[in-house]
């Protein structure tokens, strides 16, 4: 009887002596560096972070919804959606980023032994069903010297709606007006051909087993399996393979926006890789406006939680494959920080 | 002539089945193994006890998740279970009650509904008006999930009963409510827990009604209206993540839950038989 | 005096309390069935109810949606995939209820049980790691090279011999719908009373006949309960049939291509759709699913009111 007294006061006082639990919901790409950033911010503050990837969607319906305390998504709010936000709220939308991510074409033609060489073009036309054989002249004309196989080109994509589509499409759109105007731009879009397969493993899954596949993933999930992945050109003529100070790169533009809702892909940036993204986590402005918040010590705790990602929090990027934050980013964010408020009160 | 005529074909018969159920066994069989070997790795003291670490940190665990289960689940069942079995017993008992026709329709229906609306029905019904997520909601949604089948299992046992038996009930002057209580569902326990155990198995699988509800939590939790992590939550996010130990832990998570259900089912009949 | 008030007293309460726990029930429906079509309502209005229907087109970056890939996709695939479980689960309830000696059949009997018990998730999981390699391997490209080369025609009915798509999927949900089928089917057989089987054996006929001219009929409403639960199991199975049947929304189908359910549909794309029109278009979707539970078990009613025989009816 008096065990089970201890174990109960045991397992409560930490749940007491923590007091504040922030929830947030969002995008999957970001999952394990969050993972990562809450449980070391944890162990340092004691402030519990409980975060859970339902999709950006998911966690722009949920910001909305007012059911957590921030959310998460892989593409900016679009102006429509600031809009909505602003309309009912009475609010903005500050957006917080926190890494880089990039997502690279992974292929499947046994022998090869370094990377091949895409165009922006190329790729869009890969992926409209244009080019029908990996021996084609436009993909040797890359690679000279490299001995492509006449294997059937075998389209792969997502079949569920994602934040890795958006940006592989947001790509294509740029470097090809085919694209542009027959598919388009979405998280799910209508893909003119190809296998469909669900999430990046399914992607994965199907490119491994499909000799001449070809298919796009985010490069963590590459890396930590081992695919092959291809160079991209981008736009000022380099092929660039995706790696994290490539992506890192990706964000040395200039006129970088104050609210960092900025697209990085086919970026202008001369050693980056073009299809990169930042990925951002949303809050309100004005924090007392969002029902999840009870208190100012709540407000205050996100403050502090987003201060430290943006800073310390960004040593931990990179040792999981994410690249951290250029310097004009957590500029950026610092203002954007300093303007969050709780009932017109600045937290900082 | 006819009589081995007959008999051949009586052991003809003997054989197709039997082959019919080894048809149902085989993949089962396949799959059993296959997650047994593939989860039996993970299932270490650090995963029952630990709450889950981030990629690439040794020793974390389910332990929110198995706590969550249990207290997600159990809920469920009693909301289920009492509104289930209530929906069956009218239905089969008083045939004649208006009530019958549109519930058995809807009973039905609701079967067909995927796992994923039901959890959408539970965030407009119970997460909006409570203002955040809990696992509350994430037991209604489950519940409703419940519902047809227990239902219809409940119904259709009670069908097959002899009417006798409520005869003799009513002969002895009891009245319909006690020929109910104390005769008919006695007799009907064993398919009445059949269903229950199915309608429990199907809920304690799904993520999809808990995205939106239990939402999931890092953190042990034991509050009923705050957020809950769950064993398939946890499958659903780690199987499909990068990682090959987050990997490994879905299949654990995988196995523990089959484990728990093979075991639940077990100790339910053994209990029902006597 | 007092027994009157127990009887009269305890049955109003008992059949008050029942009629409130079916209403419970009757009111979670219509909340559901209400929710979907006001979430829906948006896509209805803005293609007509028909016109979103029968359209094949499903298109988010144009928002222009149509469910009837996905109708036909479903109708198709639990269809399927209940042909092919019905005779497996039939027998293997034959097995536990008669045939087998009583530790077997309970063994039997608790493993059925055991597929019920394997999380959705899972079954998605092996059905990706195991089964597609094993089908692709050794059924989709041998038949598609032996028909390359003996039946050309048939190989746009066969389709891409990848392992995902539609002939997987329907496999995998055969698989979990079968122990829905078989525990009914297998209570109702053990429910089938003793005397009628007695007077069949007294006859002098075989342990086959008995069941099949005496046990099967008697216990056809619990088989067939069973049937429909399975079946409305296998319209509404989410999370296998997703990860095995490649969502793909261009009719139309071939045996091994890809395909999408309505239920695959709406988990693939639910949580990432952010267009007002998307989510409608994925609830009105999610209304029609409901719709067609309907009709399948308005029909399957009328067919079980012609076939029972059970003593249990007045």
């Amino acid at each position: 009887m008096l065990r089970r007294f201890f174990w109960l006061v045991f397992l409560l006082v930490p749940a007491l002596a923590a007091g504040v639990t922030l929830n947030g919901a969002g995008a999957t790409f970001p999952y394990p560096l969050y993972a990562k950033y809450f449980s070391a911010y944890h162990k340092l503050t004691g402030v519990r972070v409980n975060y859970q990837s339902i999709g950006s969607g998911g966690g722009i319906r949920q910001l909305y919804a007012q059911t957590v305390h921030f959310g998460a998504s892989d593409a900016p709010l679009t102006d429509e959606q600031v809009e909505a936000f602003e309309r009912k709220f009475g609010t903005a939308v500050v957006h917080v980023p926190t890494a880089l991510g990039a997502v690279v074409p992974i292929y499947n033609l046994p022998g090869l032994s370094t990377p091949l060489r895409f165009s922006g073009p190329l790729l869009a036309d890969l992926f409209l069903g244009k080019v029908k054989k990996w021996n084609d002249p436009r993909i040797a004309e890359l690679n000279p010297g490299v001995k492509l196989p006449p294997f059937p080109v075998t389209v792969v994509h997502r079949s569920d709606g994602s934040g890795t589509t958006y940006v592989w499409t947001e790509y294509l759109a740029k470097v090809s007006q085919e694209w542009r105007d027959r598919v388009g731009v979405g998280k799910s879009v209508s893909w003119p051909t190809g296998l469909g397969g669900k999430g990046n493993e399914g992607v994965a899954g199907l490119v491994r087993q499909t000799p001449g596949a070809i298919g796009y993933a985010e490069l963590v999930y590459a890396v930590q399996n081992k695919i092959a992945y291809g160079a991209v050109q981008n736009r000022a003529g380099k092929f660039v393979l995706a790696d994290l100070a490539t992506v890192k790169a990706a964000a040395a533009i200039d006129d970088f926006p104050a609210d960092t809702r900025v697209s990085l892909t086919d970026t202008p940036a001369p050693d980056g890789y073009p299809v990169a993204s930042f990925t951002w986590i949303l809050v309100y402005r004005d924090l007392d406006k969002n029902r999840a918040f009870k208190s100012k010590a709540e407000a205050k705790a996100l403050f502090d939680l987003l201060w430290w990602i943006v800073h310390d929090g960004q040593k931990l990027n990179e040792a999981l494959h994410y690249a951290a934050l250029p310097e004009v980013a957590v500029r950026a964010s610092e203002a954007n920080l300093r303007a969050l408020r709780y009932r017109g009160e600045p937290l900082e | 002539m006819n009589l081995r005529r007959r008999y051949l074909r009586d052991r003809i018969m003997v054989a197709f089945v039997y082959l019919g159920t080894l048809v149902v066994l085989l993949p089962l069989g396949f799959i059993l193994v296959h997650v047994f070997l593939s989860g039996v790795g993970a299932l270490n003291w650090d995963f029952f006890t630990k709450p889950p670490a981030p990629p690439g940190e040794p020793g974390g665990g389910m332990l929110p998740a198995i706590v969550g289960t249990f207290v997600i689940d159990l809920m469920a069942l009693a909301m289920g279970g009492a509104l289930g079995l209530g929906g069956g017993v009218l239905m089969a008992e008083y045939p004649e009650h208006p009530l019958n026709r549109p519930l058995r329709l809807v009973a039905n229906v609701l079967g067909g509904v995927p796992a994923i609306l039901m959890g959408l029905f539970a965030f407009v019904v119970v997460v909006l008006p409570m203002g955040g997520f809990s696992a509350f909601s994430g037991s209604v949604a489950l519940a409703v999930l419940m519902i047809p089948i227990i239902m219809r299992a409940t119904e259709e046992v009670l069908r097959m009963l002899p009417w006798e038996l409520r005869e003799a009930g009513l002969a002895l002057g009891l009245p319909r409510w006690r020929v109910t209580l104390s005769l008919v569902l006695p007799a009907a326990k064993g398919g009445i827990v059949t269903g229950l155990l199915l309608a429990l198995a199907r809920a304690a699988g799904e993520a999809a009604p808990l995205l939106f509800t239990a939402f999931g939590n890092s953190f042990l939790s034991f509050d009923p209206l705050g957020p809950m992590d769950s064993l398939p939550l946890k499958i659903y996010v780690y199987a499909i993540s990068p990682y090959e130990d987050w990997i490994r832990q879905a299949w654990g998570a995988a196995l523990l839950l089959v484990l728990l259900l093979m075991v639940t089912n077990y100790l339910a009949r053994r209990a029902v038989r006597r | 005096m007092k027994a009157r008030l127990y009887g009269k007293l305890g049955d109003a309460l008992f059949t008050a309390l029942l009629v409130a726990l079916a209403l419970g029930v009757l009111g979670v429906a219509g909340l559901l069935a209400w929710e979907l079509w006001v979430g829906g309502a948006p896509a209805f209005r803005a293609f007509g109810f028909w016109g979103f229907t029968l359209s094949s087109e499903w298109n988010a970056v144009s928002e222009r949606f149509g469910a009837w890939p996905f109708l036909i996709g479903t109708v198709v695939t639990s269809a399927a995939a209940l042909i092919l479980a019905f005779f497996p689960s039939l027998a293997a309830a034959i097995v536990v209820a008669e045939y087998a000696p009583r530790r077997l059949g309970e063994v039997v009997a608790y493993l059925i049980d055991l597929l019920a018990a394997l999380p959705s998730v899972v079954y998605g999981l092996w059905g990706i790691f195991v089964l597609v390699p094993l089908v692709r391997d050794h059924v989709e490209q041998p038949l598609f090279l032996w028909s390359a080369e003996h039946a050309p025609a048939l190989m746009g009915l066969l389709g891409p011999p990848t392992g995902i798509g539609m002939f997987s999927a329907v496999l995998v949900l055969a698989l979990m719908i079968l122990p829905y089928a078989s525990s009914l089917a297998r209570d109702a057989i053990r429910l089938v009373p003793r005397e009628q089987r007695e007077a069949m054996y007294a006859l002098g006929a075989t342990r086959w006949e008995v069941v099949r001219r005496v046990v099967l009929p008697y216990a056809r409403g619990g088989i067939f309960a069973g049937v429909v639960l399975a079946l409305a199991r296998a319209i509404g199975e989410t999370m296998a049939v997703t990860m095995l049947i490649g969502n793909s929304g261009q009719l139309p189908y071939s045996v091994f291509g890809p395909a999408a359910t309505m239920a695959s549909v709406i988990a693939n794309e639910f949580t990432e759709a952010e267009g007002e029109l998307h989510l409608a278009s994925l609830l009105a979707v999610g209304f029609l699913l409901l719709l067609l539970s309907l009709a399948v078990n308005l029909i399957a009613d009328f067919i079980l009111r012609r076939m029972s025989v059970g003593e249990g009816r007045k």
